[in-house]
């Protein structure tokens, strides 16, 4: 689909945040969700790959590793079409203000760098209308990679990119792994016309663009509790 | 109708071992990525057919006349991934899914069986037998409102079977034959879902009679081999042995 919500004439809003992990978007989300509830506003909050009904078979996938290119694309198309189908369209319609961390976006540079062909990655999210507003936290490579990897975690092996066998070594793999996402996400910014905030900037500085470019370009005071909803 | 006199098949020819004859393999799409289709050697015959229209005999008497002609075979058939099977019945019991979903996951088991048991299969030169393959999937999700082009680029991912056989049964000899079996109808088998009557019976002729139309509009497209299975099923295996021999020899 090539049309927003508002295009579409929903009375609710989709603002999503996409970016590397690492990248600091969901700490800026959940200060924006905050921002939003405190005012009294309609809100609603929904984070990728955690519908219940496809988590377990999510989970049981990853853990034994089970999955190719096109299955872990089908399988998170499945938990986000969950999510679409059962959340997000619903509190659309009743006038949501709906903030998602990752959204199709997401999709379109994971399964990319998979090797599945871009535009049947494309197709088939074609049934979701896109964001509102979509920001992407654009902090240097280098940055990202430091954050997550600094406490030597134990990375995980999808998370790592190890299904690519980029490197034997997961640090390796995840680094070479972000830096191909990064370029996939950079390709489509303009074409979704991505906000981009540079994540490399103090929590609070981005925050202020956040909230500023979201006032500005939405009607808050429309998504107060208790306020009727128009076209719902 | 009628019954019919029961009469035994042709007997199996243990004799002569038949090497199927090689032939031009395509994905329907983009495929798979990484998958090279040229090296899928054996055969891959699908059964298709609205529900109590006897696949599952007729796959079962494809199989035993296949082994005893010297061919491996193996059987898939939708919902038995190790990937999701367990959760989609699950959901299915709750009812909780919706339309998309639905799909997607049933998608996302049929990709992890062409990838685990149809590709691993045919590269050994085994004969696939699929009780149902990407047909049955879109005409039901065609009755629910998907979209042609949609599922056309989802599926993209298939392989184009050598031979689709469509088993063409009426609807009232089905039901029977489902009684027969259960004596129950199955929920989403019966479109219960739709909510296009309350009475499942009702629902069933209705929501079958939908699947059927699409069934049509799909042969229109990917050319099925359509057999009458109002038969005996002896009578209707002859055809689909002869038919498959065919296949076999490249002809």
């Amino acid at each position: 689909m090539t049309k927003t919500f508002a295009q579409l004439g929903f009375p609710g809003r989709l603002i999503a945040v996409e970016g590397l992990d690492g990248s600091g978007k969901s700490t800026q989300i959940y200060l924006l969700k905050r921002w939003l509830q405190l005012q009294g506003l309609r809100v609603f909050f929904s984070e990728w790959n955690s519908s219940e009904l496809v988590k377990s078979a999510t989970s049981k996938a990853k853990k034994r590793e089970l999955l190719s290119p096109t299955t872990f694309s089908l399988i998170h198309a499945t938990d986000f079409a969950d999510r679409y189908e059962r959340q997000l369209v619903p509190l659309l319609r009743a006038g949501y203000l709906v903030l998602c961390d990752r959204y199709i976006y997401t999709a379109f540079a994971r399964d990319t760098v998979r090797g599945c062909p871009p535009n049947w990655v494309r197709g088939i999210y074609d049934f979701a209308a896109l964001p509102d507003l979509t920001f992407f936290f654009r902090a240097d490579l280098e940055v990202s990679l430091n954050r997550i990897l600094d406490g030597r975690p134990q990375l995980k092996y999808f998370e790592a990119g190890m299904d690519l066998r980029l490197s034997t070594d997961p640090y390796e793999s995840f680094r070479i792994f972000q830096g191909r996402i990064l370029e996939q996400y950079l390709a489509m910014s303009g074409e979704f016309q991505f906000l981009l905030i540079d994540a490399n900037q103090p929590i609070e500085a981005q925050q202020n663009v956040v909230r500023d470019l979201i006032a500005d370009r939405i009607h808050l005071d429309a998504f107060r509790r208790g306020q009727t909803v128009k076209g719902s | 109708m009628a019954a019919k006199t029961p009469r035994k098949n042709r007997p199996f020819d243990f004799t002569r071992i038949v090497v199927p004859k090689q032939t031009d393999r395509r994905f329907y799409g983009h495929g798979i990525p990484g998958v090279d289709a040229q090296k899928l050697h054996g055969k891959l015959i699908v059964v298709e057919g609205c529900d109590g229209s006897g696949r599952s005999t007729q796959i079962q008497k494809l199989t035993d006349w296949l082994e005893s002609a010297g061919h491996a075979t193996t059987q898939m058939g939708l919902k038995r991934s190790t990937l999701v099977s367990e959760e989609l019945n699950l959901a299915q019991n709750g009812n909780t899914l919706s339309h998309t979903t639905m799909s997607l996951f049933y998608a996302t088991d049929f990709a992890d069986q062409l990838e685990n048991v149809i590709f691993p299969g045919l590269k050994a030169g085994r004969i696939l037998l699929a009780d149902r393959y990407i047909y049955t999937l879109m005409a039901r999700d065609l009755a629910r409102g998907s979209d042609m082009g949609w599922l056309q680029n989802l599926y993209g991912m298939a392989l184009i079977p050598d031979v689709v056989f469509y088993l063409d049964v009426s609807a009232e000899e089905r039901v029977q034959r489902n009684f027969a079996k259960d004596f129950a109808l199955d929920y989403w088998e019966s479109g219960m879902d739709l909510g296009l009557s309350r009475e499942m019976f009702d629902s069933f002729l209705k929501y079958q009679a939908m699947v059927e139309k699409e069934f049509k509009k799909l042969h229109k497209t990917y050319g099925f081999t359509i057999i009458d299975g109002n038969r005996s099923p002896d009578e209707t295996f002859d055809e689909l042995r002869t038919k498959t021999e065919s296949v076999l020899a490249g002809t």
